[in-house]
């Protein structure tokens, strides 16, 4: 089947000062199918849609709509022309409420005076019955998960009639029935013509859903093909130029003693209920346990509370047989727990300080007699540190902010372990990074767990989940709903686990 | 290719965050030449005595500001360390019963920086504990303050700060007249205290972490940062800084005066954001502020020696103040993008 070309760049290249992120690319936008865009970060992927989208233009080359030249005056322009994107960092106001997140700047009025609410209202209902969510037109954007933010940020594309619309990465933040419910819209779409460019580092899922394949690798295309017959080598060997993908290889070493315990840790839900409900495991040194779960399932909450971040959570947690009294997170850290959080940006890293500032956060102790910071040993220990994780950065006093997610993972990594933890608790670490990036978090984090580190990690991708734990624990709705070895451990054995309590596909609305 | 672009972006750079600097050369160079008597070392003298006023204040304001806050109180502050020095020295301490306690002047002072340093913790308070925007804390504070000045004397001035021989007090003048090795006292002082505010900044955790609560209080609380330990410091330091301003102007008067320091607080937020404090937080240096300070004084005084009217010396602090902030912009687009440049290149 050939589906009609609705957009075309041909000799597209983008000059930045000092990079040429794309160099005299040709690109074909299909419409009525799903056309893939993957490689690696900084492959230029984004700047190709951001040009797509008139949120860039570019500095050679042209644009073609319908094989007329077009030239997009920002992103106001591009949506006039029916292009709708949605970014992979959220772009909504937490303030409102998604029926007027959905309609910013195109608010349904009465004598273009009067906001008609209960219009939009009815359309958002409208949109979210399309998209099978039951999320309260009414509802705050900043109470929704994250899940479902981006639902109210697809929503607000189709809103826009758009004919071509763009999508970022929409899963990275998607339970897998959210992800479900995700690819049957866009399955829907697809019918209705509209041409669907998809981002995503999560192979499987391109493979899946995607009618045409486009890889990237610095700035230049290096494969375009029709999906069929396209597996992961063909996509990872034109994304790296390798075929290399062995993060799950075994380092078979002993377990030591028991590093960790949790036993009954509760955390009340602010409106009534457990977001965490007498959850409890126990880690042994050299040990990697991997916990699965839908989104909301309470992982990352448990986390959390293991952390200190939840003053009025109960429960007990033991490091090397001790029941830790302290409650602070500063204590919880010096007991040798450290947390690398989920959300990077939000709770991993300080943006605007440096690269060493960052690393070294936690663990300035180790650099001060008295008053006294010695800036020596500081800069010192950092070079260790970025040499030992293999970070990749020009200067540790630039901001942290302008490193890629891989390099940025690796600095919240390295802030971790420069507080001497025995247990390592990790939240969806890959969350974001690109696959080469990734292969190496996972390298590291065996190599740890060699070195005798108990590491906790918090995953939704079940070829992670897999490839990486020792053993695997599975929650679901606040409760610890299963618990495997990892050879007895199946696909299907940890999804029907996780799925326990849950009415099947439908979510609980926050 | 990369490096060869960069070049100019680099030296630009370098120029741009030397600004306040540059500013103040050409400030000064400006009145060197338009007005007479400006370069005499009278006239300089006076001139950092009035600095010093302003740049103590915006020290703690730095703090703050980086921190994440904001601190209005100080103005007030001001006034009622003012008056609480002032009344120490003409009645000491009066329980009603016949007697009075009286004190030397090391005392007074450490009584009127206590004073500041609870005013502060109350701002503190109320941020951390009690979860009030910081704006809305210390404008509260600016209005009890300013409130308890008034009443310590009805509103009137407490003259003659002479001290008594008899109590030691009558060294209370020194703080304000007095000279060490030719350079008043009040220098002496905002020398050493600026001195301990950069060390602090730079070259301790207490530092590391006021500029990681500005930036990330969740990610900072996360890494075991005890984020309200840091605001307690931040504005407890501020009202410190604002008690001895306080001190020093009631000494230098030999009077204090309940409405002194109005609208202090606002020449000390312009002193840090000239410096390039961020009021966004997480982002300032005190080298900055303290040349900011000096720019908002050279030009003050600067124009008041050339005759200009004080209405259009409050247009030209206004329209400098906005420049800076412009410049500022600049500098952090064109550091971003260097940054940005050096690591895509890796």
């Amino acid at each position: 089947m050939t589906q009609d070309i609705g957009l075309q760049i041909r000799g597209g290249t983008k000059v930045y000062p000092g990079t040429r992120a794309l160099k005299g690319v040709d690109f074909d936008l299909r419409m009525g199918a799903v056309n893939v865009l993957v490689g690696e970060n900084g492959a230029g992927k984004s700047t190709m849609m951001k040009v797509i989208a008139g949120v860039e233009q570019l500095t050679e080359g042209q644009v073609l709509m319908n094989g007329a030249e077009v030239r997009f005056h920002g992103t106001d322009d591009a949506r006039r022309h029916g292009i709708g994107i949605v970014f992979q960092e959220l772009n909504l106001f937490p303030n409102m409420t998604v029926a007027e997140n959905i309609f910013i700047n195109r608010e349904i009025t009465r004598g273009r005076i009067d906001i008609d609410m209960a219009a939009q209202r009815r359309a958002t209902r409208a949109l979210m019955r399309r998209l099978e969510h039951d999320i309260d037109p009414d509802a705050m954007v900043g109470d929704l998960r994250v899940g479902q933010q981006q639902i109210v940020e697809i929503a607000k594309s189709l809103a826009q009639d758009a004919r071509i619309l763009i999508l970022d990465e929409p899963t990275s933040a998607l339970s897998a029935a959210e992800v479900e419910i995700l690819f049957r819209v866009i399955a829907d779409l697809r019918r209705q013509g509209v041409g669907i460019v998809y981002i995503s580092h999560r192979l499987e899922e391109l493979i899946r859903i995607g009618d045409y394949i486009t890889v990237l690798r610095d700035g230049a295309i290096t494969g375009a093909r029709s999906m069929a017959g396209v597996d992961v080598d063909w996509i990872v060997r034109a994304m790296i130029g390798e075929a290399s993908r062995d993060f799950a290889k075994d380092i078979d070493h002993p377990y030591g003693a028991e590093v960790f315990r949790a036993e009954d840790v509760t955390l009340p839900r602010a409106g009534g209920g457990m977001a965490v409900d007498h959850v409890g495991m126990s880690l042994r040194a050299g040990e990697i346990l991997g916990v699965y779960g839908l989104m909301g399932a309470g992982r990352s909450e448990f986390l959390e509370c293991v952390i200190g971040r939840h003053p009025h959570s109960g429960g007990r947690i033991f490091v090397d047989g001790k029941q830790l009294r302290t409650k602070t997170v500063a204590g919880r850290i010096r007991s040798g727990i450290a947390l690398i959080p989920e959300d990077r940006k939000n709770d991993g890293l300080v943006q605007i300080l440096s690269i060493r500032e960052n690393m070294t956060l936690s663990s300035l102790a180790a650099f001060t007699t008295g008053f006294h910071m010695n800036l020596g040993t500081e800069r010192g220990t950092v070079r260790d540190f970025v040499k030992r994780l293999t970070v990749k950065i020009a200067s540790m006093e630039n901001p942290v902010s302008s490193l890629s997610g891989g390099n940025q993972q690796k600095v919240v990594i390295g802030k971790a372990l420069m507080t001497r933890p025995k247990v390592l608790l990790m939240d969806e670490p890959s969350r974001g990074i690109d696959i080469g990036a990734k292969a190496e978090v996972f390298r590291t984090m065996r190599k740890l767990a060699a070195e005798g580190l108990g590491i906790v990690f918090v995953t939704s991708d079940m070829e992670e989940l897999m490839a990486l734990s020792d053993r695997i624990v599975v929650m679901s709705n606040g409760r610890v709903t299963g618990e495997f070895d990892r050879k007895d451990a199946t696909e299907t054995l940890v999804i029907a686990a996780s799925a326990k309590g849950h009415a099947p596909i439908k979510e609980s609305a926050a | 290719m990369t490096h060869a672009a960069a070049a100019p972006a680099n030296l630009l750079l370098v120029l741009l965050k030397a600004r306040t600097f540059i500013a103040l050369i050409l400030v000064f160079a400006f009145f060197a030449f338009a007005a007479p008597n400006f370069l005499s070392t009278a006239n300089m003298v006076i001139m950092s005595k009035h600095v010093a006023l302003n740049a103590f204040l915006a020290i703690g304001m730095t703090f703050v500001i980086i921190s994440g806050g904001i601190d209005l109180s100080v103005g007030s502050i001001v006034g009622l360390c003012g008056m609480v020095a002032g009344w120490l020295v003409l009645y000491g301490i009066d329980p009603g019963l016949g007697w009075s306690i009286q004190f030397n002047t090391v005392e007074i002072c450490l009584i009127v920086m206590l004073v500041g340093v609870l005013i502060g913790a109350v701002n503190a308070f109320l941020v951390t504990k009690l979860n009030v925007a910081p704006f809305i804390a210390t404008l509260g504070t600016l209005y009890v303050c300013r409130g308890a000045a008034m009443l310590f004397s009805d509103g009137r001035t407490f003259p003659n700060l002479n001290g008594n021989p008899e109590y030691g007090s009558d060294t209370f003048r020194l703080i304000g007249a007095g000279n060490v090795l030719g350079l008043p006292i009040s220098i002496w002082m905002l020398i050493v205290v600026a001195g301990i505010a950069a060390y602090v900044a730079r070259r301790t955790p207490l530092g590391r972490y006021i500029y990681a609560v500005g930036g990330n209080e969740r990610g900072a609380a996360l890494s075991g940062v005890k984020v309200n330990r840091i605001k307690f410091f931040v504005y407890m330091f501020s009202g410190l800084c604002a008690a001895l301003v306080g001190l020093i102007i009631s000494s230098q008067l030999v009077a204090a005066h309940p409405a002194t320091g109005q609208s202090f607080e606002l020449n000390a937020i312009a002193a840090a954001v000239l410096g390039g404090t961020s009021m966004s937080g997480g982002r300032g240096r005190i080298g900055g502020t303290i040349v900011g300070a000096f720019v908002i004084g050279v030009l003050s005084d600067g124009l008041v020696m050339m005759g200009v009217s004080s209405f259009w010396q409050t247009v030209i602090k206004g329209l400098v103040i906005i420049a800076a902030v412009v410049v500022d912009q600049a500098q952090q687009k064109l550091q971003a993008r260097v940054a940005l440049q050096a690591e895509a290149g890796k």
